[in-house]
């Protein structure tokens, strides 16, 4: 009959389709129901579990900043047993799996209606940040930008607060810096995409408003395997320094390998950077051809303070010891830090309107130094670090030898 | 000064290039099997060497052979398991079945060794300059440059002069007829598709100082691969060096005279030659 | 009665067929994104983006799986058709209809002028150049950055409401609508592309290029009009992915989006219409739940799905299933014989 001709493709594939469905079904059933409970208060029950719902890479080219941002929330947690203020903390942990603002939009959706978070955090990368900020405002809740360096996302809701840094907030000091220890001239190279051009910049701004001339510049592509012709223009252009900003990895090895080998510092041309160039994950693996590069940057691994050890112990703890802390680890760490102090003053009481307000003027006894959160803009201001790269008995480190109080994001 | 610099930094960027795809010219343009995990096998290169040297304590060029070697065995399994399968495939099947092997490489090399960079220790006498008359050149470059002419009057004297390279020339160009000669077609092919990863397998390896080595590699420069491949002619040693060294100079020279440019040039410049040549510079396959 | 039900059910199977309309099937297989609605009130932003991601994989099919081009830069036009309908919201056309229009638009102009370069190459270089394209395209967007937004994007689209009453709001609902509805007209549209004498063309250039201007078809201009028309649907898919999620960045033109439409569209089956549909929606499926379950090795399983289907399951999903229905179709006509309305020629 008819109904036995229909067996077959096309019902094989409703049947698929519809069991992928049921499946996915039968997940959000066993997930919470979303009761619409987030802005009424439970009935004094005691203190309520706190979800904060985490957006993050883990697979992919940057996993490996996934993998900090949430060594550094857990290490806060390990320091104080997983609660705060008598609240459980949940973490609904969710992989971008890289620059994907749309793959970012769907799981804060799904975190803000299915899951009921409290706090959105994490945001590595700034597209998937840019996309998400929407949704905090659309939503009231606050999201805690724990890394991406962009100025701007922190204008894009009024629900958004950063715990991380901001390019132009570490650029400028390396002009002043530069502008103020003998260097003239300098020759800036950076990679061809938003950051980049950001860095550049502000150091070119900063650093001419000190008196210095900026020779030349140039914009090498994201994916540059070769530095070499760029390297021959600045001997060219013999400058005193090169101001470089590279993603941190394999471009920033390849272009100081590259700086050594044609013997530029021989000649008397130092290398200046953000130190996302020289950051403490990939440090090591850079080795010899790193040492004596200056960088300004608001976090090394090497910073001496016992907030940081207490930082450095328990990061160690929660994540097997192999790798070492870097500047995303203490954001996540701080960006959880500041979200505890919004527990322990609101509890029950918690809602967007209400933990914004605490947020701003927050201030931290942070891993990195002092931090405080600025009122107006809802950005952060720290100390920012002029530190030299040094060999040490365990490794390579940033050493801080100089530094800038209370930066602000310039511009804002 | 400066254009000599260009022109040896053109070279020293095209035999980089020239090394990182002679493999997959030797598999593509021999068996017409898109491998677009090539890269993979570059990483298990890169990797055998970085542990080698960490965990062994080999000095550098001493894994050259080994990796050689490796290279070839993982090759040779591979081929009987699983590319013997794809010879009479299409296109997108090939490009499918090396891409899902991509992905499961790059998962492997995260898992073992993590997202990091991995580096080598070179001997001391590859490291800083050589004064070339008067100029600066650097000494992992010569090396490589060096490697590069080695591999290729090697490769070319062994297929054009030895009995094996007959062989593989006429299985090559009719695999029906060779076999009716008495041409072991499959074990050729074996050989092939075995020297064609151990070069990859050696290029990976020669390409960590340069290149750097992370799990990610492999797509990363999945682009570079083809491209050589492509403009230079799949099948041909001298078509892939001259592919190699075409994009090399004129990437380098773009950059250094008009680096506005920057990137669009190598892109720009495949379209252009591919439209010209269709079958590449000294293609044998249409 | 019963006799005039079935006989009308036939006619409606038999003209459908031909193409002249939705048949019982589609009918009901169109039924289940409107089942998704109502069964699945929370997520409705992954069904938005399979329909999406579905809609992109259709427009490859055509080129891939009706003409025989495998694209490795399709992403392009993707790419082209969402920053086009992102930047006339940002600047103040922010009607959605419109939009999905002048995307279609600038997306088929795009693919138009690329498409000489395209269909002149064969096997390999065309592959490269398809992929040479798609990288062109990006670097131009991230160097105009003033234009585009380069890394950091374009955001803060604000799409007015669809059809002056329905606002794009957080739960998803009229995003998923329009959507589907676009998905639909997508579908039809390409239904009836490939059921008419062009589609059989192209189908025949896809078999054997060489034969078919024996048969007076001018191969290089159905494969241009077909490359042009794939381009068109993949910048609408662009388009909706650009006021949905109200975000455009330069990964919509990238290499990986490209990657990615290949293998959901190999995954569902190429060739037919409905393995992009099955396709993109298992894959999304799959990476929602592996990234959840093993987020750092999601990427391992699904290499390995990749390489089993390239493998053993060469017409994908669809394509097993096809066997399925011609081992049970073989038992089963084996004891009785075939009417007149189940002749060959009749098949969908």
């Amino acid at each position: 009959m008819t109904a036995i001709r229909l067996c077959g493709s096309w019902w094989g594939a409703c049947l698929l389709f519809g069991s992928l469905l049921l499946g996915c079904r039968a997940k959000s059933t066993e997930a919470e129901p979303s009761a619409a409970a987030s802005s009424k208060a439970l009935p004094s029950a005691g203190p309520r579990s706190i979800k904060i719902g985490v957006l993050a890479p883990f697979s992919g080219p940057f996993a490996g900043a996934g993998k900090q941002v949430e060594g550094g929330i857990r290490a806060y947690l390990e320091q104080h047993g997983n609660k705060v203020a008598g609240h459980d903390i949940e973490l609904l942990i969710k992989d971008t799996t890289g620059v994907a603002p749309d793959v970012a939009k769907r799981h804060a959706q799904g975190l803000v209606l299915r899951d009921n978070v409290d706090f959105l955090a994490g945001f590595v990368l700034t597209p998937n940040a840019m996309a998400v900020a929407p949704i905090a405002t659309e939503a009231k809740k606050p999201m805690v930008v724990m890394n991406a360096a962009t100025s701007s996302i922190t204008t894009k809701s009024p629900y958004v607060v950063r715990t991380s840094f901001t390019l132009p907030q570490v650029s400028a000091p390396l002009a002043t810096w530069a502008a103020n220890n003998g260097i003239q001239s300098v020759y800036t190279l950076v990679s061809d995409y938003a950051p980049g051009a950001d860095a550049e910049a502000q150091f070119k701004k900063t650093f001419e408003a000190a008196g210095g001339k900026v020779t030349g510049s140039v914009r090498v592509p994201v994916q540059n395997p070769d530095f070499a012709p760029y390297i021959q223009r600045i001997k060219d252009a013999r400058p005193q320094a090169v101001f470089i900003f590279v993603p941190a990895g394999a471009q920033g090895s390849a272009f100081l390998k590259a700086f050594q080998e044609r013997g530029l510092a021989q000649q008397g041309i130092r290398v200046i950077a953000t130190g996302d160039v020289t950051e403490d994950q990939e440090l090591d693996a850079m080795g010899e051809a790193a040492l004596g590069v200056v960088t300004t940057h608001h976090y090394s691994a090497a910073h001496d303070s016992p907030a940081n050890s207490a930082f450095q112990a328990a990061f160690a703890k929660v994540s097997g010891g192999q790798v070492r802390p870097n500047f995303m680890a203490v954001g996540g760490y701080d960006g959880m830090a500041a979200i505890a102090r919004v527990i322990e003053k609101l509890g029950n009481d918690l809602d967007g309107d209400r933990a914004m307000e605490v947020f701003k003027g927050l201030e931290l006894d942070s891993p990195r130094g002092p931090l405080r959160i600025d009122p107006q803009t809802r950005d952060v201001i720290q100390t920012v670090y002029v530190r030299r790269v040094e060999k040490r008995a365990d490794g390579f480190f940033n050493v801080e030898f100089d530094r800038f109080l209370e930066q602000k994001d310039p511009g804002k | 000064m400066g254009i000599l610099g260009v022109v040896f930094d053109g070279i020293a960027y095209g035999s980089l290039l020239f090394l990182i795809s002679v493999g997959l010219s030797v598999t593509l343009g021999l068996m017409n099997v898109v491998n677009l995990a090539h890269g993979a096998f570059a990483m298990f290169g890169g990797y055998l060497s970085v542990w080698l040297t960490a965990s062994w304590g080999v000095p550098f060029l001493g894994t050259l052979p080994l990796v050689l070697g490796a290279g070839a065995i993982v090759g040779a399994v591979a081929e009987r398991l699983l590319y013997r399968r794809l010879y009479a495939a299409s296109h997108l099947d090939q490009v499918l079945f090396t891409i899902g092997l991509t992905f499961m490489a790059v998962a492997t090399a995260t898992f073992f060794w993590g997202p990091t960079q991995q580096r080598v220790a070179l001997p001391e006498f590859l490291r800083g300059q050589v004064e070339v008359f008067g100029l600066g050149l650097g000494a992992y470059r010569l090396f490589l440059v060096g490697i590069v002419i080695v591999i290729t009057l090697a490769l070319g004297a062994w297929i054009e002069h030895t009995r094996y390279g007959a062989q593989l020339r006429a299985a090559v160009d009719n695999p029906q007829v060779s076999a009716g000669l008495g041409i072991p077609v499959h074990r050729v092919f074996s050989a092939a598709f075995a020297l064609g990863s151990a070069l990859g397998a050696l290029g990976g390896a020669l390409g960590i100082e340069l290149l750097g080595l992370d799990p990610n590699f492999a797509f990363e420069y999945l682009v570079y691969f083809l491209l050589v491949v492509s403009v230079g002619g799949a099948g041909s040693m001298r078509g892939t060096a001259l592919g190699a060294l075409v994009l090399g100079l004129s990437d380098v020279a773009g950059k250094y005279y008009v680096p506005e440019l920057g990137g669009f040039i190598i892109y720009a410049l495949m379209i252009v030659l591919l439209s010209l040549f269709p079958a590449g510079l000294r293609g044998r396959r249409a | 009665m019963r006799g005039s039900v079935v006989r009308a059910w036939q006619r409606w199977r038999s003209r459908a067929a031909r193409g002249a309309l939705l048949g019982p099937l589609d009918v009901g297989l169109w039924t289940l994104p409107l089942a998704g609605y109502f069964v699945f009130p929370d997520y409705l932003v992954l069904g938005s983006q399979m329909l999406i991601a579905g809609l992109f994989a259709l427009s490859l099919d055509l080129c891939l799986g009706y003409a025989g081009v495998v694209s490795l830069g399709h992403a392009a036009f993707f790419g082209t058709g969402a920053y086009t309908a992102g930047l006339l919201a940002l600047h103040g056309w922010q009607e959605p209809l419109s939009g999905l229009a002048a995307a279609a638009g600038m997306a088929a102009l795009v693919g138009y002028s690329t498409s000489f370069l395209v269909v002149d190459a064969r096997g390999l270089s065309r592959l490269m150049v398809t992929l040479g394209i798609g990288l062109l395209l990006h670097e131009v967007a991230n160097r105009a950055s003033s234009v585009t937004g380069g890394t950091d994007g374009l955001s803060g689209l604000e799409p007015s409401a669809l059809l002056g009453h329905f606002r794009f709001e957080l739960s998803g609902k009229t995003a998923y609508v329009y959507c589907a509805g676009v998905g639909l007209s997508g579908f039809v549209l390409a239904r009836r592309v490939v059921q008419s004498p062009f589609g059989l063309a192209l189908r025949g250039v896809r078999e054997n290029a060489s034969r078919m201007p024996a048969l007076g078809v001018p191969v290089r201009r159905r494969l241009i009009a077909v490359y042009t028309l794939a381009a068109a649907l993949a910048g609408v898919a662009g388009a909706l992915s650009a006021q949905t999620t109200a975000f455009v960045g330069l990964e919509s033109l990238g290499f990986e989006r490209s990657a990615s439409v290949l293998i959901m569209l190999v995954l569902g089956g190429t060739g037919r219409l409905y393995g992009a549909w099955l396709g993109s929606c298992a894959f999304l499926l799959l990476q929602q739940l592996l990234s959840e379950q093993s987020p750092a090795f999601w990427q391992f399983w699904l290499g390995l799905l990749v390489v089993g289907i390239s493998l053993f399951a060469r017409g994908g999903l669809l394509g097993v299933f096809a066997q399925l229905r011609a081992a049970l179709g073989a038992r089963r006509s084996r004891r009785r014989p075939p009417t007149s309305a189940e002749a060959p020629g009749h098949g969908a």
